[in-house]
């Protein structure tokens, strides 16, 4: 089973950090990873760039409307995700509670559609 | 067929299905299937000689069926196809492994809203229909079937696992499968009139799926405190009401009409939990009933020990009711005074503003203590929050008495 981890966090966390503090987070991220790996549970992951770079696009009538800013302004950001693949939800929701962004903010679990 | 063995057999046999393929529903219809076929079969061919084998065949043939003929969207077929294979190679002996536990872990999992695991354990290992439960929740049948339906598609389509936790995880899991259990009961209990047929035979689903997990799991104190809890409750069934169907509280039950036996099962059933060493709410709570009982023995009410009782109860799980509780406990020990300084506040909590036996256990010990004008008010809002008819007179009987004493 594939579960896709949402790490939703507020951005303004990581920039008012030491950069000490910022290595550390890092590094805890990397570890995490490396254990993903390790557990042959890693198919993929990525941080994004702050939601300041967002663009939010949809054709309404045949015409195409952008606009800046996300699509949900909320206080929590998406900031990343991890896709797993796993056994069942049991692991997927301890591996979530393992991310260092468990600590920090929320993270959303959702089983991945699978296709034929 | 006979009533207890559909009933015995039904739980273990959609276990069995949906251990294998996860899928809740789909096990539901295969079975009910299988005993339309019973239906039709039996009587013209006989009864087999393992029904339960037959009905399993023909629920397991259902089910391939119907995973293979349609490819269902949300599904990848390889996955079907693995679990239809799980299906068909799952061995058919003539003792049917009763996995109904591992099922009852995935309906009470921490991924399912705590609000429907109650129902969904009634529906899965009893096979209630969604009407009954809705008509025992006071929910509407489409509402209780759409959430119902909800659930079952989330325990499939995340993969919730179905398998009883490892021993670490295992007691606080458990605890929701109790609490669910527990929550079926105090349905079917608020309806002690037995007016409602569907919520007065909730109390006694509830009774079995205790008995069950006590069965499944006798290591485990609580799961025996519960059904010692749910015994000593049931065991004063009929003394709740007078003849002429009016309310009765606790104190002045006729202790004759408490069941002698099911108090005896209770006991030995607490008693087993105790000498685990491993004390939890409801073993608590079930020695709360245990002293009232008391009364039974001796003629006197055991307040004392209620009170201690309720005490170890409100340092181990602070809850408004237990606090509620605990106050008219300490009344009967300490005084109408000291009852009221250890009720809790309403002011802010909007649960206990709208709670009727706060506002009634409030208003008897104001009475109590003579503050008649503020006892008056409490009765008053303790009515208006009632929804059982027999109780609300009850309440309005009291307050008659307390405007003729002034």
């Amino acid at each position: 089973m594939q579960y896709l981890l949402l790490l939703h966090a507020d951005e303004a966390g990581f920039s008012s950090m030491t950069p000490e503090q910022q290595q550390q987070g890092m590094a805890a991220y990397m570890a995490y990873s490396q254990a993903l790996i390790e557990a042959d549970a890693m198919k993929g992951s990525n941080r994004l760039q702050p939601v300041a770079t967002a663009t939010t696009v949809r054709v309404v009538d045949g015409k195409t409307q952008v606009l800046d800013g996300p699509f949900a302004d909320s206080k929590e950001q998406l900031g990343g995700y991890f896709l797993i693949d796993v056994p069942d939800l049991d692991a997927a929701l301890s591996w979530a509670a393992r991310c260092p962004g468990a600590s920090h903010g929320i993270i959303e679990v959702r089983p991945i559609w699978a296709m034929s | 067929m006979a009533n207890a063995v559909a009933r015995e057999s039904y739980g273990k046999l959609v276990a069995f299905l949906a251990v294998r393929t996860r899928d809740v529903a789909a096990a539901e219809d295969a079975l009910s299937e299988a005993f339309a076929a019973a239906l039709k079969d039996w009587p013209v061919k006989g009864c087999p000689e393992n029904p339960e084998a037959w009905l399993l065949t023909v629920a397991r043939r259902k089910s391939i069926d119907t995973m293979r003929g349609q490819r269902r969207y949300e599904l990848a077929s390889d996955e079907l196809e693995s679990a239809a294979e799980i299906l068909q190679s799952a061995p058919l002996e003539a003792e049917i492994p009763d996995e109904r536990l591992a099922m009852m872990f995935a309906c009470a999992h921490p991924a399912i809203d705590a609000g429907i695991r109650a129902p969904l354990i009634l529906q899965a290992v009893l096979g209630l229909d969604a009407a009954r439960i809705a008509s025992a929740f006071l929910m509407s049948p489409a509402a209780m079937g759409k959430r119902l339906v909800r659930a079952k598609f989330k325990i499939r389509q995340s993969a919730i696992p179905f398998r009883v936790p490892e021993r670490t995880e295992l007691p606080a899991r458990l605890d929701a499968i109790l609490d669910a259990i527990y929550a079926a009961f105090t349905e079917g209990w608020t309806d002690p009139g037995g007016v409602d047929a569907a919520r007065r035979d909730l109390t006694q689903e509830a009774i079995f799926l205790a008995r069950l997990v006590a069965g499944l799991l006798p290591k485990q104190a609580e799961a025996l405190g519960l059904l010692a809890l749910l015994l000593y409750a049931d065991a004063r069934r009929r003394a709740r009401r007078s003849a002429d169907g009016e309310f009765v509280p606790l104190a002045e039950q006729d202790t004759a009409l408490w069941d002698g036996q099911q108090i005896g099962e209770a006991e030995a059933l607490l008693r087993r939990a105790g000498a685990l060493r491993s004390i939890g709410r409801f073993q608590l709570e079930a020695a709360v009933q245990s002293a009232h009982l008391d009364r039974r023995r001796t003629g006197r009410a055991n307040w004392v020990d209620v009170v201690e009782l309720y005490d170890g109860l409100f340092a181990l799980a602070g809850s408004p009711v237990v606090a509620i509780n605990r106050a008219l406990a300490i009344a009967e020990v300490f005084g109408a005074q000291a009852g009221l300084d250890a009720m809790p506040e309403a002011g802010g909590d909007v649960r206990l503003a709208e709670y009727q036996p706060y506002w009634a256990a409030r208003a008897e010990l104001l009475s109590r203590s003579g503050a008649i004008a503020e006892a008056r008010k409490a009765y008053e809002i303790a009515i208006g929050l009632e929804r059982d008819a027999a109780v609300s007179r009850f309440l309005e009987r009291r307050l008659a008495a307390l405007s003729t004493s002034v």
